[in-house]
């Protein structure tokens, strides 16, 4: 394993995180935010993996299993939330549903 | 026998809580024989814990039932204490009570909250008895305010007439200025020794630091004063009256009313301890009151003000004796002042009676022929406040006028002339109501007459003089106009207590008499309780007979100016009874006019400083926070875009800081 390789993968997380981060920001339908979402999960579940094999400890792989259910479980409520969201207003894009504005 | 203690006053309290239950259910006149079986055992009790206590050390026993507030250091016990001046106390309140119950049963007839007329009596004498059985001030104030509360309830008992209503609630706030100086003294107490048990502090008494001892004496004489009618808190019991003539003998002569004065002895090694200028505060304020209050006596026409005002002015006289250390003159004067007292109320009680609750003394007049068992004890009564030798006031008010000629001139020559004006408005009582001329109906002779007719229309036929007066004995009794007052004897119930306490009030003087040592049985009796702060008197022969003498010689001459103005008529009497003494030198009004003009504008502007300054830094807080929340409250914009980023500069935020401040060298 070429040292650079640990390198490579972290780099590719940051990657991934900020193309999640992005999206998170810039676009309105829920659906897609909540991808973006799981992508800078996942993205950081990488970087648990490379830094476990980098430091030869296993825990970085066992908190990726935490991570994932972690992400199961709220997929499963955002995506709940939004179908009942889009049932009762099929338009609807992230910045319209602002009825908690203080 | 002296562990029957807790007997005393457990069985008022177990008459109280029957009649309380049952009252209604007991009725007439069992409630009233139910509420006077527990007094007069209590009494019986009393006997025999007091046979007892002779065997006891000291002649003192106590006894803790329970502790009952323990908190941190501090810690309060329903526990008792009894020592020869708790006894004395225990012995004449419970006789006393005894007595006036059965003559309430004879008093109260027909009325129709006769049961709870006796509940609040025996409630009155389960606290009056705590009050001085408690070995502690807190179990002390507890009976101060219980007896304080059945004073409010009694005199307040026919509230259906407003004016009693009022005078309830004018004896209860007054007593309340009083009390909150008896908390304060608690409190200090408390604060200096570290308990409020007489045994524990009261003996430390003497190590304490002067300005200490002199505020807690000065905060629990403002609660005597309070309850004990002093100036300026005197204004109640004239009020008082307002409830029924046994409360007024009870309470507001007998036993409640010197609560005060035994605080005062209770905690005599304290004033010991105090500055030298506390003792001339009391007796300074006792002599006046007494003073004040006899001029005010002198000018009464209401037959039970005039006996209210007179115990006020006794009360200053224990009070005087008080202050010119004389306690055991003052515990001598309680108890004689607590017979002849009662025997008068009561009397005026069955005058009030017999005479269709007429209480104005200008319509009475030649009572004794008709009424000759309440005339003779009312007598002896009279003759016993008014000091003619050898009656019960004679010894006991000598006694305290000895003390104060050691202490001050003044404070004697103020005593003697208090005890002049005492024998010329109780001689004046006595000659307007028992003797002289019948105001009440017509003549006296024809009065029998109609008594025996019953069926006379010439009732009205008064003479000229009298017309006016007369008139308005009817319009007060427009239920039964056209018949004349028909004064009558009260029933045996009622007689039977006159006698026995006109029996003390001739005799009690022997529990002191001053001739030798051994004569002095209360004297010795409270010894182990004032004994080491009491002022010592050695009087030679010649002293005692020249003060004796002079007292005897003041009361006669009171005696004979009375006869001279109310008998005789050499005098007018209106040139005696002024107009300031009738309204009882304006004070009354004063505070009325002060309360309603000046007094209420000061009221007003606390009111609004309140109304500005304290609300208006609450709303302020109030209105601040609300006007920050409306102005945060934009924050939260409902974008969840917009909160993502915000997390997201906050995270990086973060990072930047734990970076900068870790180093990777």
């Amino acid at each position: 394993m070429s040292p650079n390789l640990p390198l490579a993968y972290l780099a590719l997380s940051a990657i991934l995180f900020a193309i999640g981060g992005v999206g998170l920001l810039v676009r309105r339908n829920p659906l897609v935010m909540i991808m973006c979402v799981e992508l800078m999960l996942n993205a950081v579940n990488l970087t648990f993996v490379t830094f476990g094999k980098m430091l030869d400890d296993i825990s970085g792989q066992v908190i990726v299993f935490f991570v994932m259910v972690v992400a199961a479980a709220e997929v499963v409520i955002g995506l709940a939330l939004i179908v009942a969201m889009a049932r009762r207003r099929p338009e609807a894009n992230a910045d319209d549903l602002r009825l908690l504005r203080g | 026998m002296v562990s029957l203690l807790w007997l005393i006053p457990a069985l008022p309290l177990a008459g109280f809580l029957l009649l309380l239950l049952l009252g209604k259910r007991i009725g007439e006149p069992f409630a009233g024989w139910i509420g006077t079986a527990t007094v007069a055992g209590s009494f019986v009790t009393a006997l025999v814990v007091f046979a007892g206590l002779w065997n006891e050390p000291e002649h003192t026993y106590s006894l803790k039932l329970f502790e009952w507030m323990p908190a941190g250091k501090f810690s309060v016990d329903i526990g008792f204490l009894l020592d020869p001046l708790s006894m004395a106390m225990i012995l004449f309140i419970t006789g006393i009570a005894a007595l006036i119950h059965l003559y309430s049963i004879g008093y109260m007839h027909g009325d129709s909250r006769f049961p709870r007329f006796f509940t609040y009596l025996n409630l009155f004498v389960f606290s009056m008895l705590m009050l001085v059985m408690g070995d502690n001030l807190v179990l002390t104030f507890l009976g101060w305010e219980g007896v304080g509360a059945c004073s409010y309830f009694l005199i307040s008992f026919w509230f259906e007439k407003d004016a009693n209503a009022s005078a309830g609630k004018k004896a209860f706030i007054t007593n309340r200025v009083g009390d909150w100086g008896f908390m304060v003294g608690t409190f200090a107490t408390f604060f200096a020794f570290g308990t409020v048990k007489y045994v524990e502090f009261l003996p430390k008494a003497s190590g304490l630091a002067q300005t200490t001892a002199t505020f807690i004496v000065l905060m629990l004489f403002i609660g005597a004063m309070g309850k004990s009618a002093q100036i300026p808190l005197f204004i109640w019991l004239p009020d008082a009256m307002a409830g029924p003539t046994p409360v007024s003998a009870l309470i507001h002569a007998a036993t409640m009313v010197t609560a005060g004065v035994y605080l005062m002895v209770r905690v005599n090694p304290i004033i010991a301890a105090s500055a030298s200028w506390l003792p001339w505060v009391i007796a300074g304020i006792g002599v006046a009151t007494a003073f004040l209050a006899a001029t005010i006596a002198i000018a009464q026409t209401d037959i039970k003000k005039v006996l209210a005002y007179s115990t006020v002015s006794q009360l200053g006289y224990m009070f005087l004796a008080v202050g010119v250390g004389g306690y055991s003159a003052a515990i001598f004067h309680m108890i004689t002042h607590a017979f002849f007292k009662a025997c008068m109320f009561l009397g005026s009680g069955s005058v009030i009676h017999g005479m269709d609750d007429e209480q104005d003394m200008r319509r009475m007049g030649a009572l004794r022929k008709v009424m000759p068992i309440t005339a003779i004890t009312f007598i002896i009564g009279w003759l016993a406040i008014a000091g003619v030798p050898p009656f019960s006031g004679f010894w006991s008010k000598d006694d305290i006028l000895a003390y104060a000629l050691h202490k001050s001139v003044v404070l004697y020559v103020i005593g003697l002339i208090t005890a002049l004006l005492t024998a010329f408005y109780m001689s004046r009582q006595v000659f307007m109501v028992f003797f002289g001329k019948a105001n009440w109906g017509e003549s006296h002779e024809a009065e029998l007459a109609n008594k025996i007719a019953h069926e006379t229309s010439t009732v009205d036929g008064d003479t000229a003089a009298d017309a006016d007066s007369h008139d308005d004995a009817h319009a007060g009794h427009g239920a039964h106009a056209g018949h004349g007052v028909h004064p009558h004897e009260s029933p045996r119930t009622m007689t039977i207590p006159l006698i026995v306490l006109a029996f003390f009030a001739a005799i009690a003087g022997a529990l002191n008499l001053p001739f030798t040592e051994k004569l002095e049985f209360l004297n010795r009796w409270l010894e182990p309780v004032v004994g080491a702060t009491q002022t010592q008197l050695h009087l030679s022969g010649s002293q005692l007979a020249i003060e004796l003498v002079t007292s005897s010689v003041i009361a006669l001459l009171g005696i004979a100016i009375a006869y001279g103005v109310y008998l005789k008529h050499k005098v007018d009497a209106r040139r005696i009874e002024l107009p300031l003494f009738a309204n009882g030198w304006y004070i009354d009004s004063t505070i009325t006019n002060f309360m309603g003009g000046l007094g209420r504008k000061g009221f007003e502007l606390i009111a609004m400083f309140d109304k500005v300054v304290i609300d208006g830094a609450v709303n302020g807080v109030a209105r601040a926070t609300r006007g920050g929340a409306m102005r945060l409250r934009t924050v939260q914009s409902g974008y969840v875009r917009w909160y993502a980023l915000m997390i997201g500069v906050g995270a990086v935020v973060v990072v930047a800081f734990v970076l900068s401040q870790v180093s990777f060298s």
